[in-house]
């Protein structure tokens, strides 16, 4: 059975578990939301891009006089212009690479940005880019990682060693994995290619940049996921202070990851304000955002796991090559180049492993961050849950027992996974008997032999994945030298109601009201008396921002340990009005209670009103707190997801009939939000498994550069998914919560996958790569004498 | 230049714009009705989705000279009095999350519950197949619209939950 969420505070609270409305939603559905685009400010002017039209090209010249003798075009800024400027023709990536902003001596990928033209209106400004002659001589492009690394066509000779090797890196023991490698009684290899995708969030990149000379002041419209952290690379990389910078991230149509980095029109952006000393405007079109920004994935995956007589998982080696395109501009945290992907021994117990990574330049787009994803937990989880069912179907074991009999049991938490890991809590057979309750696995099964017996093909898939989220405990995480804290400031009124500011910064996870949930639960003020602000650097308190699943491990804790200050001023401030010693009093939802006498109390309305009328002579007046939460651990979301499909030989086309979800995110804040946002994640999971992928052709062109090629799943190809939970709390976080973004999108792809390859297995298909088109299967089954009849 | 003269949420407007002004710049820059959103250039995503004579289209692939003389309707206009029941279906079925494809699928709603009142779950998926949201799955949007249009049918009964 699905476990119910429960609540201790009345609805009027509404604390934690109640399915509370959203607070953001009323302007939104009313068309008031306020995304950059819709900022407009007096004597605005418009920022466009000119774009390389090759993925690697020497610039001969740039000849800008046309574009400036348009009326309307106010300048034209260059890489030149950019060195002279302070050699701001170069960025730092968030990965200690270097990045161009804009180019000198050549471009190293298609779209890249070559110089931009600020106008006075968009429509100038799109007419004038194409007045910018630029001469080009083109170059070998090097559009895959295994040719790149040969070093035949370097793409960095910025740099001195003249190789496309970016970086290796390992985790885990080498002698221990080779070991049982050695003694194993059954293995298993795969090769694996996760694609290059891109995570159209249907609002693009944009910027308002406003450089008030008379103040001296620079404000920044941003689509920013970290806002903070923006404003510190800002100035590092302007020079200019960091108190004169002001960003602020509005409403964010969407982020996924890919507003986590700072882009090249963004620099441009600033300085083309700093130059004209006017606001300046820059929104990517649709084209310009599939074509230069926002990448994730592109890993090269070669697997082998290992198990015992008795089909038990003894271990895993995996060597992998990344895809960086023309630089590390990966997001991941600095200690971590492969991100968290060593997270791959997944849910099983098992002796060792051990991992293996090389990046390698290429003559494409910089990729890397995230799409909906922990530091490439995706990749690692689509791994072992291939790697697992490849196993089990090897062994002739059913794959749900395979992973049952395998899986790391509840009391082996914490659990020290082989790759150095402490996995706080879990119930991994617990989570996956119930999937297989709800989807009626047994009868499916038996449904399948039925159909294979008449020719019909038809898969059940299981992927049972472990995330780890919450970045992160300062010791081992950093974005350039920043721990990666998050924090959460409250200042509670005279009148009873309360704002509070976080570090984090919504893109439709709700924040507005979940953070108002939880401290409405600690303090017993009703969450609609409590105003969340967040996305503004000149109110809200240093945070790292919100991408990998962080903010409710992070300022989420940060936001109750706040409050629990709070609440320790206000048992002082209440024992002083009641003439009662503190250890006599106890907490009852909203209000101090007398031990013993119910009849005397003090609700926290009245001691917020005291705090500030009546306080207790030599205690400071005031209500307010600030935490900055620096986690123990990380949190390790769990899940298991049964997929079956249905593949129509005619066609190749795969249907997903169900897909039912156990997610299990620990404790639960608003359950209408969770599985709100599990219903966008399985979305955002099928979408690469089956549609989405950014293509190359062998000149580094993108093909896939508007939504007619790029496909976002509709209304149509999305299933009606199936929610189920478990409740499992994290034990070190300060009320159980684990986080849940992002669990949906790593979890979903496997369980498609190996539902397809279910319905395959018996034609000798071992692997299937994503995405699953119907081109490809329909191949698959013509290969294998199948046709349509 | 010429005059774009048109009714816009049962007011009339006037601008001297460019020929090749997109409606949905018209909507956005010169009347500055910003709940209109822009997500493509391609007529793919629908989060520019507003009504002209009650039909649903999509603003971005639509010149404002060729909506002059004709009636739009855009999301600033939907609520009257209170809130519409598209908008309180959205709002009570957590048909959104980040906001930015919201005004595009009610406007596209109104026009499909406009034709056929008490659709099927099959009929609200295709109706809304021109309009793309990356955030919700569609689940939610599509018991928002259920939502609406039951309460569309039975304004005066409660609508179940």
């Amino acid at each position: 059975m699905t476990t119910e969420v429960t609540t201790s505070t009345p609805v009027e609270i509404s604390g934690m578990g109640h399915r509370m409305k959203r607070k953001e939603d009323p302007r939104f559905i009313q068309g008031a939301g306020r995304y950059v685009d819709d900022i407009k400010l007096p004597g605005m002017l418009y920022l466009d891009i000119v774009r390389s039209p090759y993925a690697h090209a020497k610039i001969l010249s740039i000849d800008a006089s046309e574009a400036l003798a348009l009326p309307g075009v106010v300048a034209v800024i260059t890489g030149e212009d950019l060195k002279k400027a302070g050699n701001l023709h170069w960025m730092p990536t968030l990965m200690s690479d270097t990045q161009m902003v804009l180019p000198i001596e050549k471009v190293v990928y298609y779209a890249q940005e070559v110089c931009v033209v600020i106008a006075t209106t968009r429509y100038i400004a799109a007419d004038a880019i194409e007045l910018v002659q630029v001469e080009y001589e083109p170059l070998p492009a090097v559009v895959d990682p295994f040719e790149a690394l040969k070093d035949e066509v370097i793409v960095r000779d910025d740099k001195e060693k003249k190789t496309n090797h970016v970086w290796h890196w390992e985790a885990g023991n080498k002698d221990a994995t080779d070991k049982v490698f050695t003694e194993a009684g059954h293995t298993v290899h795969e090769k694996m290619h996760i694609p290059r995708i891109h995570v159209a969030s249907i609002e693009t990149c944009g910027m308002v940049a406003d450089w008030d000379k008379i103040n001296d002041r620079l404000t920044i419209y941003m689509t920013s996921q970290a806002p903070h952290a923006h404003r510190t690379v800002i100035s590092l990389v302007s020079g200019i202070p960091e108190h004169k910078i002001r960003v602020i991230s509005p409403d964010i149509g969407g982020g996924f990851g890919g507003k986590v980095p700072v882009y090249p029109g963004y620099v441009c952006t600033i300085v083309a304000s700093l130059v004209t000393g006017k606001p300046v405007k820059w929104i990517e079109d649709r084209s310009e955002n599939l074509q230069a920004d926002s990448f994730a994935r592109d890993y090269h995956i070669d697997a082998e796991l290992a198990a015992d007589a008795n089909g038990m998982i003894t271990g895993l080696r995996v060597k992998t090559l990344a895809d960086d395109g023309a630089a590390d501009a990966a997001a991941n945290p600095s200690k971590f180049p492969a991100g968290l992907y060593s997270i791959g021994t997944g849910s099983y117990n098992m002796k060792a492993a051990h991992f293996e990574v090389d990046a390698a330049y290429t003559t494409k787009p910089p990729g890397g961050v995230a799409y909906r994803c922990s530091f490439r937990v995706t990749e690692a989880v689509h791994m072992i849950e291939r790697m697992t069912d490849i196993m089990a179907h090897d062994l002739g074991e059913d794959p749900a027992q395979f992973r049952m009999k395998n899986f790391i049991k509840p009391e082996q938490f914490p659990y020290a996974s082989p790759t150095g890991w402490e996995y706080d809590s879990g119930n991994y057979g617990g989570a996956l008997q119930l999937a297989m309750d709800m989807v009626g696995y047994d009868e499916l099964r038996k449904e399948q032999l039925e159909k294979r017996a008449r020719g019909e093909l038809m898969g059940i898939g299981i992927s049972s994945f472990t995330e780890v989220v919450g970045a992160g405990p300062s010791k081992d995480f950093d974005i350039l030298g920043i721990k990666m804290f998050d924090s959460c400031e409250i200042r509670v009124n005279p009148t009873g109601n309360a704002i509070a500011r976080i570090g984090v910064q919504t893109q439709g996870q709700g924040h507005e009201t979940t953070f108002a949930q939880i401290i409405a639960q600690e303090l017993g003020l009703p969450a609609s008396a409590i105003r969340v602000e967040h996305g503004d650097t000149d109110t809200a308190p240093y945070g790292l921002g919100t991408y990998a699943s962080r903010s409710t491990p992070t300022a989420g804790a940060a936001a109750a340990m706040a409050a629990r200050k709070i609440l320790a001023k206000a048992k002082k401030i209440a024992a002083h009005l009641l003439e009662a010693s503190e250890e006599d009093l106890e907490w009852d939802v909203d209000k101090f209670v007398v031990k013993g006498a119910p009849s005397r109390s003090k609700t926290i309305q009245e001691i917020a009103f005291a705090a500030y009328t009546n306080h207790p002579q030599g205690m400071e007046a005031g209500l307010e707190a600030t935490n900055y939460y620096d986690p123990p651990n990380l949190t390790f979301p769990f899940g298991s997801y049964i997929c079956v499909v249905d593949i129509d030989k005619g066609t190749g086309e795969v249907h997903i009939r169900r897909f039912v979800a156990i997610d299990d995110c620990g404790n639960i804040i608003n359950p209408m939000i969770v599985e709100g946002q599990i219903h966008g994640g399985l979305t955002m999971g099928m979408a690469p498994s089956l549609f989405e992928e950014i293509v190359y052709d062998e000149n580094g062109q993108n093909l896939s550069g508007t939504f007619m090629d790029y496909l976002l799943p509709t209304s149509m190809e999305t299933p009606k998914w199936e929610l189920g939970r478990t409740i499992t709390p994290s034990p070190h976080h300060p009320f159980g919560a684990k986080g849940v973004g992002e669990s949906p999108t790593v979890g979903a792809p496997p369980a498609i996958v190996n539902a397809v390859v279910d319905a395959l297995w018996h034609l000798g298909v071992r692997h299937v790569e994503i995405p699953i088109t119907p081109q490809k299967i329909w191949k698959i089954l013509r290969d294998n004498g199948i046709d349509g009849d | 230049m010429t005059t774009v003269t048109l009714t816009i949420n049962g007011n009339q407007v006037s601008r001297e714009v460019e020929p090749r002004l997109l409606l949905v710049h018209y909507i956005r820059e010169e009347l500055n009705l910003t709940g209109t959103h822009i997500g493509c250039d391609t007529t793919s995503c629908g989060a520019c989705t507003i009504l002209v004579d009650g039909k649903a289209i999509k603003s971005c692939t639509m010149f404002a000279v060729q909506a002059a003389g004709r009636n739009l309707e855009t999301i600033e206009g939907v609520a009257k009095d209170s809130l519409h029941p598209l908008q309180e279906g959205f709002w009570e079925k957590h048909g959104l999350q980040c906001g930015y494809c919201t005004p595009g699928m009610i406007m596209t709603a109104k026009a499909f519950l406009a034709e056929n009142p008490d659709p099927t779950e099959d009929e609200i998926r295709w109706a809304i197949s021109g309009n793309l949201c990356r955030c919700t799955g569609y689940t939610n949007i599509v018991e928002s619209i259920r939502y609406a249009a039951q309460k569309l049918r039975q304004p005066e009964e409660k609508v179940a939950s």
